[in-house]
């Protein structure tokens, strides 16, 4: 199971209160299980990815294992310790503002 | 008349209050979708238990919400903006042409006969129809084609702000958008004209003829007199009685004439509301003072109703979708602020009170009479 980490936003559209475990099919990439998250949560799509060009959002940052991997290929195999579901992926709304 | 249901969209998220015909006590639940700016929040005519929310921020987009239940359960509907065709320009604040970028749902409209089918107004400026509950959302861009490229935002965003049905002819919209005008379609949202001959702004626009460019703030009608409109203009009070065709100022008497909603009555199609607000500049009500205006003649002459609504040291704002009128037979009117507070009459403005207070920024009110 891979473990993610919505922000709070996130967290009230989707009805959840902690992180979210998700079974993903395949490879396990950063694409891989944000397509299986909107497939499980479908009120959070166009939330993370725009709905028009399918890009991460300008305020969407991912990190796993205490590195960004906002700018990483989608195509990018996660981290062993999030396959095995040590670490969690997060899903953060980068801080903007004062 | 069984009761009433107002619903507050805030900057922190939507509040519904309700209450029985005597309008005394309100029950309050809420906040609904906690710390998303709820643009709007608002009822179907046709299925009162149909609501539908517009959910946004800047980190995560726009979400729309539908409830079935009267805002009881809420789930999440379709969320696909995409304006139709090759999107092209508009004016840019600079002069130059800027692609059209979808930002929000300003309002959401239902239809006035058919709980699944509900209008969007959005930033940038666009319509949008959905007929299936709010699942899937088509432009209508006859819309843009009426002189969109020369539309240009202002201050606020180039928002679709306001749409208005004619209940005896289904085939004529209204809607207004700030910096662009008022509009009209006669087919039921295929074409569409500027109607704003007659509107002057001549800080903001110098040139007289100019078709489109006018800061349109609201626009309000009654169902009895549908060619009767009336518009909060960035300054200016206008009426038209041609339906948009011409229009002429009944700011009268007014201490300023800036503001930004305007309504009417619910059984007096000439008694009208606005709240002035001192400038463009300054944001508060003149001298401190919240006072709602009303005019029983259609315009120019008003009087100051101010029992139960602060008069000193008042610096709160009321935006443009947050004034309304319930449809009892002593009419409602209820107004949300900018410093929390949604007051309400129960006696056409003679005197007010606030049903609740110490919301976040409230942006919009609605008011559903219930059967």
């Amino acid at each position: 199971m891979i473990r993610v980490v919505l922000p709070q936003h996130l967290r009230t559209l989707a009805q959840v209160s902690q992180e979210v475990e998700l079974s993903v099919e395949g490879v396990k990439t950063i694409s891989s299980v944000l397509k299986t998250l909107i497939i499980s949560y479908p009120m959070l799509r166009g939330t993370i990815l725009d709905q028009g060009t399918g890009q991460r959002r300008p305020f969407i940052r991912f990190f796993a294992c205490g590195q960004d991997l906002s700018f990483e290929p989608p195509d990018s195999l996660l981290p062993e310790a999030v396959l095995v579901g040590r670490e969690p992926f997060r899903i953060v709304g980068a801080m903007a503002g004062g | 008349m069984s009761g009433l249901r107002v619903l507050v969209g805030t900057r922190k998220g939507a509040f519904i209050l309700t209450s029985d015909a005597k309008r005394t006590n309100w029950d309050m639940r809420g906040p609904l979708f906690a710390g998303w700016e709820i643009y709007h929040i608002n009822g179907s005519p046709a299925d009162p238990q149909r609501l539908y929310a517009s959910q946004s921020n800047g980190w995560f987009g726009q979400v729309i919400e539908r409830s079935n239940d009267g805002g009881q359960t809420w789930e999440a509907v379709g969320n696909k903006f995409a304006y139709e065709g090759v999107p092209g320009t508009h004016q840019w604040y600079d002069g130059s042409q800027h692609p059209w970028e979808f930002k929000r749902v300003w309002l959401l409209q239902p239809s006035p006969t058919d709980p699944d089918t509900v209008y969007a107004g959005v930033e940038d400026a666009a319509l949008f129809r959905s007929t299936d509950g709010g699942q899937n959302w088509q432009e209508l861009p006859g819309l843009r084609a009426a002189k969109g490229q020369f539309w240009q935002p202002g201050a606020g965003g180039m928002c679709l702000h306001t749409i208005l049905f004619d209940p005896g002819n289904p085939q004529r919209i209204f809607v207004a958008i700030s910096a662009a005008g008022a509009f009209r379609s006669d087919d039921g949202g295929l074409t569409w004209l500027p109607i704003n001959r007659g509107l002057v702004s001549p800080g903001e626009l110098p040139d007289k003829s100019a078709e489109v460019g006018h800061c349109v703030h609201n626009l309000a009608t009654h169902p009895a007199r549908p060619s009767v409109l009336f518009m909060q203009k960035h300054w200016d009070v206008m009426r038209s009685d041609d339906a948009g065709d011409s229009w002429h100022e009944v700011s009268g008497n007014l201490p300023s004439d800036f503001g930004f909603p305007i309504a009417v009555h619910a059984h007096e199609p000439n008694t009208i509301y606005v709240i002035p607000i001192k400038s463009d500049s300054e944001h508060y009500p003149p001298e401190g003072k919240l006072r709602v205006y009303r005019s029983r003649s259609g315009g120019n002459e008003w009087e100051a109703l101010t029992k139960g609504l602060p008069q000193k040291d008042c610096y709160v704002n009321v935006l443009r979708s947050a004034l309304a009128v319930d449809m009892l037979d002593s009419c409602g009117i209820y107004f949300g602020t900018t410093g929390g507070q949604v007051y309400a009459s129960i006696d056409s403005g003679d005197s007010w009170s606030p049903i609740v207070r110490d919301l976040p920024a409230v942006l919009s009110v609605e008011v559903q009479t219930l059967p």
